[in-house]
């Protein structure tokens, strides 16, 4: 069984507790207006259009499948700019032996490895055979999800993972689907069934100016993790057009204030443990 | 005397920064050391430094007085009694500073101060003004950052006030490290995570491999160097593997022939300045701190210092391409080791019967470099500007740390948000001693107190000198001369 992985990080400090080795999955089920990785949204099609701006002839077609031969590459991007599909060439195919030889490297710097995207939940039964091989070498495995995925479906998985993050980006179905492309019942629904069952480290909002109610999201989400359980961790992350597609990067930056204001919403609705990113 | 009227005119150096220079310039008008002429070469090509030791050794180059016993016993010389509470114990300390002798004038060592202190913490809040008040009234009398306090292993209150305090004083003086085994726990090791990257101490010091190198009894002094309690370094003299390799033919000639050659003739110098020091100097049959047993020559050994191994293996390696030079290429980290190797081998051949708590042997010492040394990295580090990322760096320096049991270290420097997950680089260095790390620095990317290479400064104080401002610390000089030629401010920052 292999699966597309874009990236693997072996310290990561932003990806749940202590230190961490971050697996980051290609193919997503969400187009969001504001990802900051867009080319981790699709498989590539092999259309072949990246393989002539490679400044080192890193890149190759071979039996209509396009290559990427790592030793070669500069690491400049310039194919992923290229590239109107929302991919990357720069995508393998590993197996779980192959994921676990490289966090064996790293082990003994690391509380545990976490699972990411694109969205890890594509592939749903890969994790759950790595993280098998992981709790063997006694790390503990997070998931880090956009919820699109019913969880309830995977609990042989779920029983293997110490924790899952939750992305919560919208509270309203409309606004979610124009954010999203996708309906957030199934988020929402995620959020009641992890939070009660002790599996939600974090649920996670982005905060961005003009385009969503933030208002009204970090409101209502904050009480619901409140009644499901207020020492879960909410985070509220402050959008930055760092890596975005053109379309949005000239949408502001939240300001301070506005930030502090939603901390103090999500604290008076009863969470405990509210941070701002 | 042209120097010690341009001293006496110096606008920039205090009083105190003065009299040091002209007792500096006093010793080093004597001629009184019988140096061989292969010495005279090598120190005049840079090869061979003596860090200013002086040129009549009058006094060992560190410190290491036994505070438990000071503590225990008093002094009759100083006429004090064993402390009774937390106000004497902190007077009695401070009173010894001002009598430790070491190359910077200043103690180097001021004792596991935790530990020290903890017996005599009754009432919380008077414990915390009593150290509040020791730990200022050290930065702003002993005006060297080259002065180490250890605290732990073990969480103690004392401990947790000094942490405390530390983090409100924003002080560079004293450098603090802990020394960190398992015995550590969690919630102290991430206080002083918290502390370190708000004001760049406490380092941490891997316990298990320096007890295990140089026994229980043993304290880090001044910037990393681990030293026997109650003894100490009769000297320092460094080796510049960076111009030594210049004299090869090729690697095979360099660690066949010029290494050992160079090694034999360091250490001879060495020898000699110890010999001066023992035998002429009179200050083991004169210092009550040896007739009081404070400390004790059975104790002493000497530091034998290398820096510049990244140039020396990369003049080796001659290749611009950074993925084949030291800290990235696999050979020429091998060829790092290999040298390493080679040097350990050598130096161990040579004895020297004064230095009886190492067996005669002198141990080896990563040193940090000075604030002179242009394009020379300290130790065995790898140049500023070409750091790999994180992991990597980290498992290619832990090979080198087990050779150098009197001090090596690595620095980094981390982006602020490390805050929001201390815990991160508490797994960092338990996973660094692990794989073989003896000490590890850091600071976070915004505070005013940095480590230059060993020891801490103020950037604010830099400025100040910068602009031709006096500043009582004198290290401040040295800082601004790295922060010039070694490029401290331009340390990766790890963004992670
Ligand atoms: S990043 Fe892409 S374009 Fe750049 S060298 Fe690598 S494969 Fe080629
Ligand atoms: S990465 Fe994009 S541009 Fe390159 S071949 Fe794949 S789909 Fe085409």
């Amino acid at each position: 069984m292999r699966a597309p992985v874009n990236k693997l990080i072996p310290f990561s400090s932003v990806d749940g507790p202590g230190n961490r080795f971050s697996i980051f999955f290609q193919g997503c089920n969400f187009n969001c207006l504001y990802c900051h990785n867009p080319e981790t949204i699709n498989l590539c099609s092999s259309c072949g259009a990246c393989v002539d701006v490679c400044p080192n002839n890193a890149l190759d077609v071979i039996d209509g499948k396009v290559v990427w031969k790592e030793a070669f590459c500069l690491k400049c991007d310039l194919c992923i700019n290229e590239c109107s599909n929302l991919s990357s060439p720069k995508v393998k195919y590993m197996s779980v032996e192959e994921i676990l030889k490289e966090i064996i490297k790293y082990k003994t710097f690391l509380s545990g490895v976490t699972v990411s995207g694109g969205e890890c939940m594509l592939y749903a039964e890969f994790l759950k055979e790595l993280f098998k091989e992981i709790k063997n070498l006694n790390l503990t495995c997070f998931i880090d999800s956009n919820g699109l995925i019913l969880f309830e479906g995977f609990n042989d998985l779920l029983n293997l993972t110490d924790a899952v993050m939750l992305d919560v980006k919208s509270f309203d179905e409309r606004e979610h689907i124009m954010l999203t492309g996708k309906s957030n019942k199934n988020v929402l629904k995620n959020l009641v069934y992890l939070g009660s069952k002790g599996k939600l480290y974090e649920a996670r909002t982005v905060v961005v100016p003009d385009v969503l109610d933030n208002v009204s999201n970090v409101d209502n989400v904050s009480r619901m993790i409140a009644k499901i359980d207020d020492k879960i961790r909410y985070k509220l992350i402050k959008f930055r057009p760092l890596g975005v597609r053109k379309e949005f990067s000239k949408i502001k930056i939240p300001s301070d204030d506005l930030m502090a204001k939603l901390k103090d919403i999500a604290l008076k609705n009863g969470c405990k443990n509210v941070i701002i990113t | 005397m042209n120097n010690v009227l341009n001293i006496i005119k110096d606008f920039t150096q205090t009083y105190h920064q003065k009299i040091i220079s002209l007792a500096r310039a006093a010793e080093n008008s004597l001629n009184v050391l019988n140096i061989s002429n292969d010495a005279k070469k090598l120190k005049e090509e840079g090869i061979i430094c003596d860090l200013n030791e002086g040129n009549a050794p009058y006094r060992p180059r560190y410190i290491v007085v036994d505070f438990e016993k000071f503590f225990k016993n008093g002094s009759a010389f100083l006429r004090l009694n064993p402390p009774k509470d937390i106000w004497e114990a902190t007077n009695n300390l401070l009173i010894l500073y001002k009598h430790i002798p070491s190359i910077t004038t200043f103690p180097v060592y001021i004792g596991n101060i935790d530990y020290l202190l903890e017996p005599f913490i009754e009432d919380e809040r008077e414990a915390y003004k009593a150290i509040k008040l020791f730990l200022e009234h050290i930065d702003r009398t002993i005006t060297d950052s080259f002065c180490n306090a250890n605290i732990g292993p073990k969480r103690t209150k004392a401990g947790e006030i000094i942490l405390k305090i530390t983090r409100e004083l924003q002080n560079s003086v004293p450098n603090i490290t802990l020394k960190y085994n398992k015995e550590t726990d969690d919630d102290f090791a991430i206080e002083a995570i918290l502390t370190s990257l708000d004001t760049a101490k406490p380092s941490f010091a891997n316990h298990e491999m320096f007890v295990k190198d140089l026994g229980e009894n043993y304290a880090i002094a001044s910037c990393y160097n681990g030293l026997p309690i109650g003894g100490g370094s009769y000297t320092l003299v460094r080796l510049n593997l960076a111009y030594l390799a210049k004299k090869a033919k090729d690697e095979g000639d360099f660690l066949d022939n010029i290494l050992p050659y160079a090694v034999d003739v360091m250490a001879n110098y060495m020898d000699e300045r110890i010999r001066f020091l023992v035998e002429e100097s009179n200050f083991f049959q004169s210092s009550f701190l040896v007739k009081e047993g404070l400390i004790d020559s059975d104790r002493f050994t000497a530091m034998f210092g290398v820096f510049g191994l990244a140039e020396c293996v990369n003049h080796f390696i001659n290749s611009d391409n950074v993925f084949e030079r030291f800290g990235h290429g696999e050979y020429a980290n091998r060829l790092g080791i290999k040298i390493i190797e080679k040097l350990s081998e050598e130096v161990k051949k040579h004895k020297n019967d004064y230095c009886k708590f190492s067996n005669g042997s002198f141990l080896l010492h990563a040193q940090v470099g000075i604030d002179t040394d242009k394009g020379i990295s300290p130790g065995c580090r790898i140049p500023i500007g070409e750091e790999p990322e994180l992991p990597q760096h980290l498992l290619q320096s832990a090979p080198f740390h087990k050779y150098f049991p009197s001090g090596i270290g690595d620095v980094f420097s981390f982006d602020a948000t490390a805050k929001n997950n201390p815990e991160f680089i508490l797994d960092i260095i338990k996973g660094s001693f692990n794989s073989g790390l003896r000490y590890i620095s850091f600071y976070g990317n915004d505070s005013d107190v940095i480590r230059i290479t060993g020891y801490l400064v103020k950037k604010s104080d830099i400025e100040k000198l910068e602009r031709g401002e006096q500043v009582y610390n004198d290290a401040v000089i040295l800082g601004l001369g790295s922060v010039k030629n070694q490029r401290i401010l331009e340390r990766k920052v790890r963004k992670i």
